[in-house]
């Protein structure tokens, strides 16, 4: 009985330490970083050109957006429609199917210093594209791209057929009935991924550093080099000069990625509603 | 027309959905080309299980071997700490966390999962470095955390998919609450959790940025947890940038390595996942 009492005692101490020590770790985190950060938010950190006395972040945060527009604007429709293929094409016991299905599961987990290296061999080298936003984009698209497919997948599964078979029954052909009553039905979903998305390509340093370089200015075309605002961090960090600008760097990235996890859980709820 | 519009666009349907298969082969193909000539020169006992690495020297010595430790190290590492952590606090969020605070604790857990690898690296180098050195050890801490919300997220869902009767059965027999859930429900959910820490792994022997900013990187065999180290993932990164000839072909080659180890983390992970 006493034992039955200890265990029960021990054993809700240590789930309650654990969960403490999660919640914990996150609020010394963002604590340190703002308690670091936010007294270097200088406006000169907003300059549109970047030179070693400023350290100005705004050339890397045009890059990112950049950077993030672009891999969304390969990434968003090869994700989307090969989701459209698995789930409205693709017949049952299709063995492209399940090849697609175990590829796209082999992409999802390769880290991203591979995919850098293999930007590198292929679009940076093979290709001749040089280090450039193109190239980043191209390899950062390959990263985001099973995420796409995935989160776009199950959003068009959750599209009830009586949907299809309505517009089917209305004399809509398949391509119509996809695009005008599956598609937007399923956008939410879709959407959710693409924040998903947006979260990573912020967050990417390894796969970015030999794609795309580390040139700290506006890039004029998609063939110049640009960096992103968590290799300009890394870059920071190796300078070792700079570590209050790098703070300051690290309390924008940390905005911009609660940003959008509201956005995604938003988003999320909204579809829990009406589902 | 129409018809032919459709059957355009299932074929056009089609070929994007084999742009993931174009890929992977794609990946396969230029880091196996590139980087296994290097293997064959350098001889793949001398690479895989030499302990010297010094591609400066005359005659250069390519050994990998001190890296491969060294990743297995920090990820043997980040799992004691991250496991047991993450496992607890899943089962804190699927069984033990009041209602109020619930919506609180996961969204702080998928903002943990959020934060950007560099980041955690500033936050490493700043807090971390500063009482245990450039050294294994701080990368098992930092990767600890960083794997921490892969492994709660996971081991969490697997928790809730266990069917309710089997907690309250548990109960109805006598057991108490916590006894019911760790002595029942989690070795219930036992192949979900191995998915998680199968998983956690995938993640920290992966991870490259947060562990140059905290490892030290010398490439030698590891001598001791307070001492630096250098993984796999960071030979690549520090070395790329002015690497030429067979360096950068011995570098691509850890590329390889350290794909043929994601490679068999994954296919575990997807039997695992069948056995779920």
């Amino acid at each position: 009985m006493n034992i039955q009492r200890l265990f029960e005692r021990i054993m809700s101490f240590l789930t309650w330490t654990a969960a403490l020590m999660s919640i914990g770790t996150l609020i010394y985190l963002v604590g340190f970083i703002l308690v670091k950060g936010i007294p270097y938010i200088k406006p000169s950190l907003f300059s549109f050109t970047y030179n070693s006395e400023n350290v100005s972040l705004m050339p890397a945060l045009i890059s990112t957006v950049m950077m993030t527009l672009l891999s969304l604007l390969i990434a968003v429709p090869l994700g989307v429609f090969a989701a459209i293929y698995l789930t409205e094409y693709a017949g049952r016991g299709n063995n492209a199917v399940s090849v697609i299905r175990i590829t796209a599961e082999t992409l999802s987990g390769i880290p991203s210093i591979v995919y850098g290296l293999f930007g590198l061999l292929f679009f940076v080298t093979y290709l001749g594209w040089g280090f450039s936003l193109l190239a980043g984009a191209f390899t950062l698209a390959i990263m985001i791209l099973p995420l796409i497919m995935r989160s776009s997948e199950e959003a068009l599964k959750a599209v009830p057929d009586i949907y299809r078979e309505g517009a089917f029954g209305l004399g809509a052909g398949k391509l119509r009935t996809v695009f005008k009553i599956v598609l937007p039905s399923a956008m939410p979903g879709i959407f959710a991924g693409i924040i998903l998305a947006i979260g990573r390509i912020t967050g990417e340093t390894a796969a970015l550093i030999y794609t795309a370089g580390t040139v700290a200015q506006i890039p004029e075309n998609p063939m110049m080099s640009a960096r992103t605002l968590s290799v300009h961090m890394y870059a920071l960090s190796g300078e070792g000069l700079h570590t209050n600008e790098g703070y300051a760097t690290a309390v924008v990235l940390l905005l911009v990625v609660v940003l959008i996890n509201t956005l995604s859980a938003k988003i999320a709820r909204r579809i829990g509603v009406s589902a | 027309m129409n018809k032919l519009r459709e059957k355009f666009m299932s074929i056009v349907f089609f070929m994007t959905a084999l742009v993931s298969v174009l890929a992977v082969a794609l990946i396969c193909f230029f880091l196996l080309a590139n980087g296994l000539p290097a293997i064959a020169k350098i001889g793949a006992l001398n690479f895989l299980g030499g302990t010297e690495w010094s591609p400066a020297d005359t005659p250069p010595a390519f050994g990998i071997l001190p890296m491969i430790v060294g990743s297995l190290y920090v990820t043997a590492g980040a799992i004691i700490i991250g496991v047991p952590i993450g496992v607890l606090t899943s089962v804190f969020l699927a069984h033990a966390c009041p209602k109020k605070l619930y919506k609180t604790m996961k969204s702080g857990v998928e903002l943990l999962a959020g934060i950007p690898s560099v980041v955690y690296g500033f936050f490493g180098m700043a807090a971390i470095v500063p009482v245990a050195g450039n050294s294994i050890l701080s990368a098992c801490i930092l990767l600890g955390v960083m794997i921490l919300p892969t492994v709660t997220g996971i081991a969490e869902s697997a928790l809730r998919a266990v069917p309710e009767p089997y907690y309250e059965g548990a109960l109805a027999l006598g057991a108490g609450h916590y006894r019911s859930v760790f002595c029942v429900v989690l070795p219930a959910a036992k192949s979900g959790i191995l998915a998680a820490v199968v998983l956690g792994v995938g993640r920290a022997i992966g991870e490259t940025m947060a562990v140059i900013m905290v490892a030290g990187n010398q490439a030698r065999m590891p001598v001791s947890l307070f001492k630096g180290v250098r993984t796999l993932t960071a030979n690549i990164v520090i070395e790329m940038g002015y690497a030429a000839e067979l360096h950068r072909e011995a570098l691509i080659a850890t590329g390889v390595v350290l794909f043929v180890f994601i490679l068999i983390i994954n296919l575990s992970f997807s039997a695992l996942k069948r056995v779920m």
